[in-house]
């Protein structure tokens, strides 16, 4: 290979690939494509009751308001009343019992948006109310649980803990998270021959939206098309969620024959899709003098909602991260799965991963403070090891162990040490403000623990001019992976980028794609188009070989130009004759990763095929008075191996750092006594503005890092991990109210540390200090 | 109804003049922009004014009718009528004619401001706004310009970087003075009357005209920046039938200042009265920056704020420690009552039937009086108050002269605390007093539990700012506002 002259792209700070059409309003989402000639615009009717029997519907002034032309319910459904990603336990319309409030009853079509949505308030709906468990506590009580509760252990924990020199028991209440994405969800479903059905989905996992439709209209796979050219933000709120748009809006498209678009309102959207699931947490920790932890217990209870959903996987991985970057030895891991009259809980960003680190970081904190110690200290002591104690709870080895090096770099780089002394001295001599500081590890698994569910596909033509169409079995949905796929393509074939077009996810070109989560976008979908690219590079050299009788050594692809001996040949001469010569120009390629494996019944095995690693030190000022607190100062190394793309893997690790400190400091979910969630629009619920972000904010990736494993081009996911960055602020948090103790207690702070959770940990430190 | 109306708006759509007949006074921009107009970059992001999401720029002529005055604002509960003699700008807009990008979106585009794009469009539009009306902003400025835009995937450093950046990008000729003459061209003149689908809009022009219409109908709304009644329709699918606009007005517009009062006309915006009241009362500096975004601060007005009555409202708490003044009009009359009789119960206010507020008068600045004001919410930015207070006290030595005392947020309309205020009044200005003080709260309010706060917070938190208010008028060196640090 001739190094000098090969240019590639990869590794180069790129605009994402639409920035132009974002920033001039042409990029077109699923509500911006033309309308289909009589489109029925779509809404759904919502259950009013948490857990009740449906005594009667009546719809007739439903039906019968200005501009309605149809109206569904369970009753209407020709095929599967369901679109349960694992169980068949979600109906896309209640039928007899109603399960959280927000839960979709009937479906009106009418000739606009807003006739749509008037009408379905006319409904009466006529319920026995039924008791209704509407928190994780109550359900453990109960013994209320969408799926068995599950035990990941290694040692004997307990006795590990009997025998500590010192112990330790906690709990605390962790809050949920609404994705917020800024497009709400939506689905389009055009009807067209021979029972085709073509829809237009928001959704990170065209795949299941295919499948579930087929099944709701009664046809199969291959008469359903789903197509995604970008979501508004997905966040995991769009892996399952968009199943139940995209089937209300088929069902109707299919019944009137008309085309049909269902676009929920903000409220509507926030009531009745699922979010982050909320937890309480208890442990029981043993450790040694130097906050070596020798035994620990965890037991999580997870609000999953009315159904199972993705729950299992979440509160899978809830467990698997339970360890972050800690080796613990003997430990015992408790998994609850509750069954609530709430709306069923999804995935987001993390996947119960947040909640498992939150956890181990809380009892991290309360051992150092136990001890009178710098946590950093304790946690460090923790660590896993390079080459001994390096052997994860589920048995997978942590061969790519970087995190020694990540946090000796940060703790020089922010000056932790120094700042952390002059923290204690502002707080000794000021009374009504305290500040606090903290540095926390990210170790994140890379794969889906669902082992099949590793694999992409791609679909690569190349046109006589020598312009590519590239599709694969990923999504857009602002993470920036058009863009390094594309420059994985680019880089294979040796041409510009402005030559290759980036088209919709579309279950007609890619078949069967996972969804585009688990961060496993690029490694999934860049691998699996790079070997579509290399086949018919391939061809193409085989072709160059006879047609110019030369050794395939004497072809050289560079900046679209092919050197075949001592010829040149633009890369559109090049495919052109190929194309004479009857050279087939469109490939398919195909991933799966590779050393994986694992055992769901047992908990062990190598579920991931590498780790991701990260770490941050906040530094906060907190109001003693109001609780009112601010972020002053965040530093950041985190590693994406050689980074693909470092511009939007820096938009990955800001993003996600300031996402997490929403999730973790203002994002509060409320629900009343009745189980309505109250929090259902922006003006409620508070995700993080830009005054919120640091004003002093430094975010470095680790540098010449490499990915072990052979990973496309030796990067690393990105897309999760950093959001959990975010730790440090909310543990800084808890620093600068352990000062109102004078570090005496370690507070009892709940998240998310809203001003008013910080004022209530404060005054019980006061308690303590007056003690 | 007056005898000439005219039952057609006009205004500009970036260069095209467009007249509309027949407009359904409900309908809102982004409505008429994405379903009539196929304009489908301005998105929809939560239709209720809290995302910017939907976020177009009007221009305007200002008093002298010679410049443009541009500001961003939520298309989404913008009424399409209120558009009569403005000039829109929405994001398609923005680029040259040579395709080339406006210097916003080439910042944005070099400083990797989008991911998912959605929320961009808005931002986009809060930056040319920014853009048009200050050259360099400080890192405040640019804070407080982007405080009604919510961005979900980039964290907003980008963003902010890419709003430094743009000043530093070659600058598009300006086509302002073609659209100075654009507008003037509109014919505008007398009061809008336009009916569409059963509901009726007037836009009068004179105060005298107003009053005229209130009186003739007095079950009709009054419009000002639609920031509370454009969700009406939005999310309560509420049809108005009825809508009475107040923002051509001119009289409503103006600020003015007597001797002993500052007056503010009903139909003031927020943003033009924030640098008036800032000037006066500094100490308003964080709770004005507070109230909204701009999107919001660009339509909403002082009148509106406080006629509507919710116990929430951020302007009462200091409005009624200042002891301000209203002045409202029925037909020729007009009355004064102080705010703090204004409020009779949950959004009940002391108007008449075909009444009106028309003016608002705050005193001028008295040296001898000490002020305070705090906002409790969970978000610095664009948050609605868990608690909103307002300390006012007049020292005299180390006793206490006179002190107004008011909260919102702790009981079902904004309202002075009379026990609290009755046992400070006359007595010595020490915490020990002041402590004494916070117990008499318990007496004056039973706040309530919401999503916002419990009721335990919000009585805990309102003892603890008239704490604050005292330590911050005794204290040497009282701490600053923990929001203020790096800022």
């Amino acid at each position: 290979m001739d190094a000098e002259t090969r240019v590639s792209t990869v590794g180069e700070a790129l605009p994402h690939d639409s920035a132009e059409g974002h920033v001039s309003g042409a990029a077109l989402y699923t509500d911006d494509l033309p309308e289909p000639r009589n489109l029925l615009h779509l809404a759904a009717g919502m259950s009013a009751r948490a857990h009740a029997r449906i005594k009667r519907i009546d719809l007739s002034a439903v039906t019968e308001a200005p501009g309605v032309v149809a109206v569904m319910t369970a009753a209407d459904i020709p095929g599967a009343n369901n679109y349960g990603a694992m169980a068949e336990d979600d109906p896309i319309f209640a039928s007899d019992i109603v399960q959280y409030v927000g839960q979709p009853v009937f479906a009106v079509a009418a000739e606009s948006v807003d006739q749509a949505r008037r009408a379905t308030t006319l409904a009466r709906i006529d319920y026995e109310e039924l008791p209704a468990i509407l928190d994780a506590e109550s359900a453990v009580k109960k013994n209320s649980f969408v799926l068995p509760t599950e035990k990941l252990a290694r040692g004997n924990a307990a006795d590990a803990i009997a025998a500590a020199k010192h112990r330790l028991s906690g709990q605390v209440a962790l809050g949920g998270q609404d994705q917020f994405y800024l497009e709400g969800q939506i689905a389009m479903a055009i009807p067209l021959e021979a029972d085709e059905m073509q829809v237009y989905s928001s959704t990170q996992y065209p795949g299941e939206v295919q499948q579930k439709v087929a099944h709701a209209i009664g046809t199969k796979a291959k008469d359903v098309v789903v197509e995604c050219r970008r979501m508004g933000g997905g966040f995991g709120g769009k892996e399952t969620q968009p199943a139940l748009i995209a089937c209300i809006a088929a069902l109707m498209a299919h019944r009137t024959g008309r085309a049909a678009k269902l676009r929920l309102d903000r409220d509507t959207d926030m009531i009745m899709t699922g979010k982050r699931h909320d937890y309480s947490i208890a442990y029981n920790v043993g450790f040694d003098e130097q906050g070596v932890i020798t035994g620990i217990d965890f037991d999580f209870a997870s609000r999953c909602g009315m159904s199972a959903d993705l729950s299992g996987p979440v509160n899978d991985r809830t467990m698997f991260h339970a360890d972050n970057a800690y080796f613990l030895e003997q430990v015992n891991i408790v998994s609850h799965r509750c069954k609530t009259h709430t709306v069923s809980n999804t995935a987001f960003r993390g996947f119960g991963g947040p909640q498992g680190m939150f956890a181990i970081e809380y009892a991290m904190d309360d051992i150092a403070r136990h001890l009178e110690k710098d946590p950093l200290d304790v946690r460090r002591a923790n660590f896993y090891g390079i080459d001994e104690r390096n052997e994860t709870p589920y048995g997978q080895l942590v061969k790519d162990n970087v995190i020694h090096q990540i946090v000796d770099r940060l703790e020089d780089t922010a000056d932790y040490r120094q700042r952390y002394q002059a923290i204690r001295d502002f707080n000794a001599k000021t009374p009504l403000q305290k500040r606090g500081i903290a540095l926390t590890p990210v170790k994140f698994g890379i794969s889906f623990t669902a082992t099949h569910l590793n694999q992409a596909g791609a679909l690569v033509h190349v046109y006589t001019d020598g312009t590519v169409r590239l599709n694969h079995g990923g999504t857009e949905m602002g993470q920036g992976l058009y863009i390094k796929v594309a420059q994985v393509v680019a880089d294979e074939l040796q041409i510009d980028l402005d030559r290759i077009k980036l088209t919709a996810a579309d279950t007609s070109k890619v078949p069967n794609a996972s969804a585009t989560a688990a961060s496993a976008g690029s490694d999934l979908n860049g691998k699996a188009a790079q070997a579509a690219a290399r086949k018919i590079k391939k061809r193409l050299t085989r072709f160059a070989c006879e047609h110019f009788s030369v050794a395939k050594g004497d072809i050289v692809y560079t900046r679209n130009q092919v050197r075949i001996g001592k010829q040149h040949l633009s890369f559109a001469e090049l495919v052109h004759l190929a194309y004479m010569a009857r050279v087939s120009l469109s490939a398919t390629g195909f991933y799966k990763t590779p050393k994986i494996h694992y055992d769901r019944a047992t908990f062990s095995g190598r579920p991931f095929f590498y780790y991701a690693y990260g770490a941050a030190v906040s530094e906060v000022i907190i109001d003693v008075l109001t609780g009112e607190h601010r972020l002053l100062r965040v530093d950041i190394v985190h590693d994406c191996g050689r980074s693909l793309n470092p511009a939007v893997d820096l938009g990955q690790i800001e993003g996600g750092f300031i996402q997490g400190y929403g999730w973790l400091t203002s994002e509060e979910l409320w629900w009343n006594e009745s189980g309505e969630l109250m929090t259902h629009a922006p003006s409620t619920y508070k995700i993080p503005t830009c005054s919120d972000l640091p004003p002093d904010f430094r975010v470095e990736m680790l540098q010449s890092a490499d990915n072990r494993e052979k990973t496309i081009h030796r990067s690393k996911a990105v897309g999760e991990p950093p959001l959990m960055l975010s730790l440090s602020a909310f543990f800084a948090l808890r620093d600068a109210v352990a000062s109102v103790s004078n570090y005496r207690r370690s507070p009892d702070l709940q998240a998310p540390a809203t001003p008013e959770a910080v004022l209530q940990a404060v005054t019980a430190q006061k308690a303590e200090r007056a003690k | 109804m007056p005898e000439t109306v005219r039952n057609t708006i006009s205004f500009l759509l970036d260069d095209e003049e467009i007249q509309l007949h027949d407009v359904d006074p409900n309908r809102t921009v982004l409505q008429w922009l994405r379903e009539d107009r196929q304009r489908t970059g301005t998105k929809e992001g939560c239709a209720e004014g809290d995302c910017g999401a939907c976020a177009v720029v009007i221009a305007e002529l200002d008093a002298d009718g010679k410049n443009l005055r541009h500001r961003a604002v939520n298309s989404c509960i913008q009424f399409l009528p209120t558009l009569d003699g403005k000039q829109l700008i929405t994001v398609e807009n923005l680029q040259n004619k040579d395709g080339t990008l406006h210097p916003v979106q080439q910042a944005m585009v070099d400083e990797h401001g989008s991911q998912c794009g959605f929320c961009t469009p808005g931002f986009v539009m809060s930056m040319y706004a920014l853009f048009e009306t200050v050259d360099k902003p400080t890192r405040v400025e640019i804070d407080d310009a982007l405080a009604g835009n919510l961005c979900r995937c980039t964290g907003y450093r980008p963003i902010i970087s890419a709003t430094q950046k743009m000043y530093e990008l070659p600058k598009p000729a300006s086509r302002h003075t073609a659209t100075v003459a654009a507008l003037r061209k509109l014919r505008i003149e007398g009061t809008v009357g336009v009916e569409a689908n059963g509901r009726r809009y007037y836009a009068p022009s004179t105060l005298k005209e107003l009053s005229e219409l209130v009186q003739k109908n007095p079950a009709a709304h009054l419009l000002a920046g639609g920031t509370d009644v454009g969700l009406w329709v939005t999310k309560q699918h509420q049809e108005l039938d009825s809508i009475i606009y107040v923002g051509a007005v001119a009289e409503l517009q103006t600020v003015t200042k007597t001797k002993s009062h500052l007056e503010l006309g009903a139909a003031v915006t927020f943003t033009d009265a924030m640098p008036v009241l800032n000037t006066l009362y500094p100490q308003l500096d964080e709770l004005l920056r507070r109230f909204a975004g701009p999107p919001i601060r660009n339509a909403a007005t002082i009148g509106g704020n406080i006629a509507n009555g919710s116990p929430i409202g951020d302007s009462m708490p200091a409005l009624i420690a200042l002891d301000t003044i209203l002045v409202l009009r029925r037909g020729d009359a007009t009355r004064e009552l102080a705010l703090d009789e204004f409020y009779l119960a949950y959004q009940q206010t002391a108007l008449a039937e075909g009444e009106f507020l028309e003016r608002i008068r705050i005193p001028l600045p008295d040296p001898a009086l000490q002020l305070c004001t705090y906002k409790i919410s969970k978000r610095f930015d664009q948050d609605i108050s868990a608690v909103c207070a307002a300390f006012a006290v007049r020292l005299d030595g180390d006793t206490v002269a006179g002190i107004r005392i008011a909260y919102g947020g702790v009981a079902a309309i904004p309202s002075r605390a009379p026990k609290c205020e009755r046992v400070l009044t006359g007595a010595k200005w020490t915490e020990k007093t002041v402590l004494a003080a916070t117990q008499a709260l318990e007496q004056d309010f039973s706040p309530i539990s919401d999503m916002r706060a419990t009721d335990e917070y919000r009585m805990q938190v309102s003892k603890n700012l008239l704490l604050k208010f005292f330590y911050a008028t005794t204290q040497s060196d009282p701490p600053v506002s923990v929001y203020s640090y790096g800022r």
